[in-house]
């Protein structure tokens, strides 16, 4: 007799209540992040025609981040409930001043180029969104990390460098869709390196989670997404590689990349889901964890007697 | 022994209250379900509707927003210690009632975003709902499945071990209903001196199963201000069997968000030097 893995087949772990704003969140917020931290480079570089598309795409990516975060909480009025406390342990603490912070930077900073105006103004803002933009790229895997969901607290060592990987590769194909090719070099390069990184810690973090805790990445939903991303953000990195000194061939890269980073975050949000919703997943793993383990959470005292 | 909750020790001495908590005995349940009507009565929480699981007498389910008492029922073949259970072979009913383990590190209360999840002056932990904005975090960091959202008002619920009643004095609700002392409420310390007396007395007459779950302030929540003892194994009842605080693995989680950070800077950088070599 195969011993139950849960009461009657019930997860023992909740579903994330969290619905698709989140996932489409984090692509936004990935891009921002990136194209934030290309728009100070470039500037450093000296490139300001790259600088500007940048600062303009990290704007626009920045500009719906709130709204999305702010539709998913169940009382949406309380949202800036989230700035009255500020907490190590809680990645979505940190996140939303990071959010908070970055965004009215880039405000600014868009503000400022658009209307040609203080340009110490503007360069002091696109340096705090570009120092900020690696952590905006990163936290949410710290975000989705930090729980009980096995596919993400198993994968709590590879997921930041997904989201990195692809954030580079979602801002290098988008700056890179909008800036004339002789200007775009670094866009494409960054788009290029994004999407290997990507595919590359992917790779590792299936690796990681096995065959067991792997499966929602295999399957239904989860399958889908991932399968998805993997072909877009392979078929964007070697097109921009080929073909992206080409504008058409930058936009039909960049377009591939930005659908790949955003079916990434989608694998990562429905194979939560899914591996939260069966106990398979969270028992299984454990019980291995528990009769390995010196002290396990039951107490059992050896018997002493037994009555006849 | 079990730690001092986390948080518990930034009130000032003369405020803080001895931990108290609750130890089912789920060896001497009856199932009556009492526990799960006196919770909805004294917390008024909504019905979760009338349903027929077909899971033995149990028509609730689980926990969650709605439900802070629940009474399993696993319906077994195997034999009750020394006694038969005259049906002519091997039958035992295990009934257990759950509810949140108030943990000495609460993954819940330790992602919450707004402060609404707090620890207690009585080391228990409670959502204060005039502050939850209703963002989820807490359901994806309980390692027990105890907190979700309520769809009616959009906000996080969970037992709060009737901190209402704990002030005036008064035990919580389910354990002043229960009719067997299964659901004993009480100081920690004393509960768990109780616990082991009772596994040693179970064991010396033969329920060789029976063992205590979340007693053990080496486990990986540091041990829980609601234990309980059970006759088979946690993931039986719907129990994960080595529960972890997500929050334990922090360090590690911030390290590779910041490595992956670096990586991300790494490239951008790599992306410009590359074009003028």
């Amino acid at each position: 007799m195969t011993e139950p893995v849960s009461y009657y087949g019930r997860p023992i772990v909740k579903e994330p209540v969290w619905k698709p704003e989140i996932p489409t969140y984090f692509f936004t917020g990935g891009l921002a992040g990136a194209s934030a931290t290309l728009t100070l480079a470039a500037r450093l570089a000296g490139n300001d025609v790259l600088a500007r598309r940048a600062l303009l795409v990290n704007t626009a990516a920045i500009i719906v981040s709130p709204a999305l975060l702010i539709k998913d909480l169940g009382r949406p009025m309380r949202f800036l409930n989230m700035l009255r406390v500020f907490k190590v342990t809680s990645p979505m603490s940190l996140g939303t001043w990071i959010v908070s912070a970055s965004g009215t930077a880039s405000g600014i900073g868009a503000t400022c180029e658009v209307l040609g105006i203080l340009p110490r103004v503007k360069a002091a803002a696109e340096t705090v969104a570009g120092l900020l933009g690696p952590f905006l790229s990163t936290y949410t895997a710290a975000l989705v990390s930090d729980s009980v969901v096995p596919v993400w607290h198993g994968a709590r060592r590879e997921l930041p460098f997904v989201f990195a990987g692809s954030s580079c590769a979602s801002a290098g194909g988008a700056v890179a869709m909008f800036t004339p090719c002789a200007f775009a070099g670094p866009a494409r390069r960054l788009a290029v390196v994004g999407a290997a990184l990507e595919l590359a810690a992917t790779k590792a973090m299936e690796d990681r989670l096995g065959d067991l805790v792997g499966e929602p990445y295999h399957e239904d939903s989860g399958g889908m997404y991932a399968k998805a991303a993997k072909a877009a953000t392979a078929a964007g990195g070697l097109l921009m590689a080929v073909a992206g000194r080409k504008r058409l061939g930058a936009i039909a890269a960049g377009s591939l990349l930005m659908a790949g980073a955003a079916c990434q975050r989608f694998a990562v949000y429905h194979a939560g889901k899914q591996s939260a919703r069966d106990p398979r997943y969270t028992s299984i793993p454990q019980r291995q964890r528990r009769s390995t383990a010196k002290s396990p959470p039951t107490s059992a005292r050896p018997t002493t007697s037994h009555a006849t | 022994m079990i730690a001092e909750p986390d948080g518990q020790g930034s009130y000032p001495p003369e405020e803080r209250e001895r931990r108290v908590g609750f130890f089912t005995d789920t060896s001497v349940c009856i199932g009556c379900k009492a526990c799960e009507v006196a919770c909805k009565e004294w917390n008024l929480l909504p019905e979760d509707g009338l349903v027929w699981t077909g899971h033995s007498y149990d028509n609730t389910g689980e926990l969650n927003a709605n439900t802070w008492r629940h009474v399993a029922f696993i319906e077994q073949d195997k034999p009750i210690a020394v006694q038969d259970a005259g049906v002519g072979h091997d039958f035992r009913w295990l009934m257990s009632s759950d509810v949140c383990k108030h943990c000495t590190h609460a993954g819940c209360l330790d992602v919450c975003p707004t402060g609404a999840i707090f620890r207690t002056e009585f080391g228990t932990v409670v959502i204060q709902d005039d502050v939850c904005n209703g963002c989820g975090y807490c359901v994806t960091a309980c390692p027990f499945g105890v907190i979700d959202r309520r769809e009616s008002d959009g906000g996080m619920h969970k037992c709060t071990l009737c901190y209402d009643r704990l002030e005036d004095g008064l035990e919580p609700a389910c354990a002043k209903a229960c009719p067997t002392e299964s659901i004993q409420f009480g100081p920690l310390d004393e509960l768990l001196a109780r616990a082991h007396g009772r596994v040693d007395e179970l064991h010396e007459v033969g329920v060789d199963d029976a063992r205590l779950y979340l007693a053990d302030g080496d486990d990986g929540v540091g041990g829980a201000g609601a234990f309980f003892l059970l006759l088979d194994e946690p993931e039986v009842y719907g129990l994960p069997p080595d529960p972890v605080v997500p929050t334990r693995d922090l360090g590690e989680m911030w390290g590779a968000a910041f490595a992956a950070g670096a990586a991300l800077v790494a490239g951008v950088a790599a992306a410009f030097i590359g074009g003028r070599a």
